[in-house]
């Protein structure tokens, strides 16, 4: 019996990376936890991933009217069953389904909580996490000290476990999605399907140097000829060339892809707060000075409009030869 | 509708942080503070609400002293009332703000709540999720549209989850809608917004008197640390398509990221 609980995030029945991410971290550390899913169409499949990465019990939630993630139906079937465990820890990805429902879940369960940690000690007593903040200008421990800890991991900074092949014992459990007042009654999907820049493993960004919001074309080519997520500075979104879900940075989203190429952006504080984790930098900017070259890995001074397209060009030639 | 607003005050985005001699939180000193910039949409959205639906707007935060200025921007760019809860220091944990907030609104009965997605300095994007737990009301988180329906009995609260998509959710009220940016153009203080504004009454509140003084921390904060410096890299030289090249194969052969 495990009294450390992970939940995990699945989508189009596809498993999220970030779970297993958490899971690998848990078991080099000496624990196996118990993973909770909710409302997966198909558990088996799920159940299947999690084994793979050494998960050996899984406990599937399940309710047709959870099949649509509402905030209050996961807030209920979680805390419906974690109420008969003694729970210490809750855990889950910083996904912007967690981070919608893990509040409303630590305030049910009494307890603590701290959003997008980068490192945690769950032996620790008591269990200490340490998590960013000021976008990314300076981080903090938080030590739970009192009840059960739950929080949130940021995608992409934990490496993804080696392979395991166990085949987890899978617990079916009726869950009770409770009263739902705020209901789901239309999902816009997106024109295109698009990774959340906090999962994607390169990110692609445009400035206000892209001029205007047809231009940003090029950076949304270069970005799919190398399966990269497309960003943007604030101003580029405040000037109204990107929507405001593209943007890097305090008030934007914080980033920490394996590569971050950074077109035409300057490198205010505010962006460089939101990306300097990434791990290899790349900036391409006209003006030598610009403060994005002090942290950039790789510097390229020259015009955005003539780089980037050669740029596409080149992976284009790398994804058609590999 | 009786709307509140919640709101925090917050270091300017501008700030250089620097770390206390004994890494126990940051240096406040030369801070220059401002309402958070997620809380001016949803000042903003609560002005909206109350010019196409009426009632009031009650700006509502907890912190320090210093914390009365952020109440008075809001009421400048006009909100009605505004209310303090009155704490020594920001140091409460999410839990014990949640828990006061919560006290203030259900003694007020607020119909309509809105905050934030996140306050910019902790970036922790936690208190509105345990506010409205706490009040047993429904929530809406990362909201760019609120329609309101006529009777003022429900909304459709327009979410963006992942990668561009939307979820529409339509909720009863009472209910708290945290806000993302984009929703709306907060408006600026007027001049004679600035000048009622200081004269208004703030109401203040400690934590005792709202029966949570005895409410424990769940979790404590330190050793602070400052990430780790970057330098300046290789420059890739030559016309726009060598450098392109090079690059290419500098992130291949020598970074291995693609």
């Amino acid at each position: 019996m495990s009294d450390i609980f992970l939940v995990a995030e699945h989508k189009d029945g596809e498993l999220k990376r970030v779970t297993l991410e958490i899971l690998g971290e848990l078991i080099s550390q000496g624990v196996q936890p118990e993973v909770l899913i909710v409302g997966a169409p198909d558990v088996q499949k799920v159940a299947g991933a999690l084994g793979a990465k050494g998960a050996e019990k899984v406990i599937s939630l399940e309710n047709p009217a959870l099949a649509q993630y509402t905030t209050e139906g996961y807030t209920n079937a979680l805390f419906q069953y974690l109420s008969t465990k003694s729970p210490k820890a809750v855990i889950a990805g910083a996904t912007p389904q967690a981070k919608d429902f893990l509040p409303r879940l630590a305030a049910k369960l009494q307890a603590g909580m701290a959003n997008d940690c980068v490192e945690f000690n769950i032996k620790g007593a008591p269990i200490t996490v340490r998590r960013p903040v000021y976008a990314g200008k300076t981080s903090k421990q938080v030590s739970f000290v009192n009840g059960p800890a739950v929080f949130s991991v940021r995608p992409n900074v934990l490496p993804l476990p080696a392979d395991a092949q166990k085949s987890p014992q899978v617990e079916n459990i009726s869950a009770d999605p409770g009263n739902v007042r705020a209901k789901l009654v239309e999902v816009q999907a997106s024109a295109t399907k698009k990774l959340d820049l906090t999962e994607a493993d390169i990110i692609i960004s445009g400035g206000r140097s892209l001029k205007s919001a047809d231009n940003f074309k090029l950076i949304f080519d270069a970005a799919e000829a190398i399966g990269a997520a497309a960003g943007a500075s604030r101003a580029a979104v405040d000037a109204g060339y990107a929507p405001h879900d593209m943007q890097v940075g305090q008030t934007g989203k914080t980033v920490s892809p394996k590569l971050y190429i950074a077109c035409g952006i300057s490198g205010a504080i505010q962006h460089l707060a939101g990306m300097r984790t990434s791990k290899v930098i790349v900036a391409i900017n006209k003006d030598p000075e610009a403060p994005i070259f002090t942290k950039a890995d790789y510097g390229i001074v020259g015009d955005l409009f003539e780089v980037v397209p050669h740029l596409t060009e080149e992976f284009k030639k790398l994804r058609a030869h590999s | 509708m009786n709307t509140f607003v919640l709101l925090k005050q917050v270091p300017d985005t501008e700030t250089k942080i620097r770390l206390k001699g004994d890494n126990s939180g940051i240096e406040t000193g030369d801070i220059k503070w401002i309402v958070s910039p997620y809380d001016e949409f949803a000042i903003e959205e609560g002005l909206k609400t109350r010019e196409a639906h009426g009632g009031t707007v009650t700006v509502l935060t907890a912190g320090p002293d210093r914390c009365v200025e952020a109440l008075r921007t809001a009421l400048a760019m006009g909100a009605d009332n505004a209310m303090h809860v009155k704490t020594d220091s920001d140091n409460l944990d999410t839990f014990q703000v949640a828990k006061a907030l919560a006290a203030v609104l259900k003694q007020n009965n607020a119909d309509l709540i809105f905050a934030g997605k996140q306050a910019i300095d902790d970036d922790q994007a936690a208190v509105f999720g345990y506010v409205a737990e706490f009040l047993d009301i429904p929530s809406v988180s990362v909201v760019i549209k609120v329609e309101m329906a006529n009777d003022k009995k429900s909304l459709r609260a327009h979410r963006e989850v992942d990668g561009g998509a939307k979820h529409i959710i339509e909720s009863t009220l009472p209910c708290l809608v945290a806000v993302n940016k984009g929703i709306n153009s907060p408006r600026y203080a007027s001049l004679p917004g600035i000048m009622k504004a200081k004269k208004k009454e703030i109401k203040a509140f400690t934590l005792a008197d709202l029966g949570v003084a005895g409410e424990s921390a769940r979790v404590s904060e330190s050793a602070y640390a400052m990430p780790p410096e970057r330098s300046a890299g290789k420059k890739i030289e030559g016309d726009a398509a060598t450098q392109a090249k090079e690059l290419v194969r500098l992130l291949r052969e020598e970074a291995k990221v693609i």
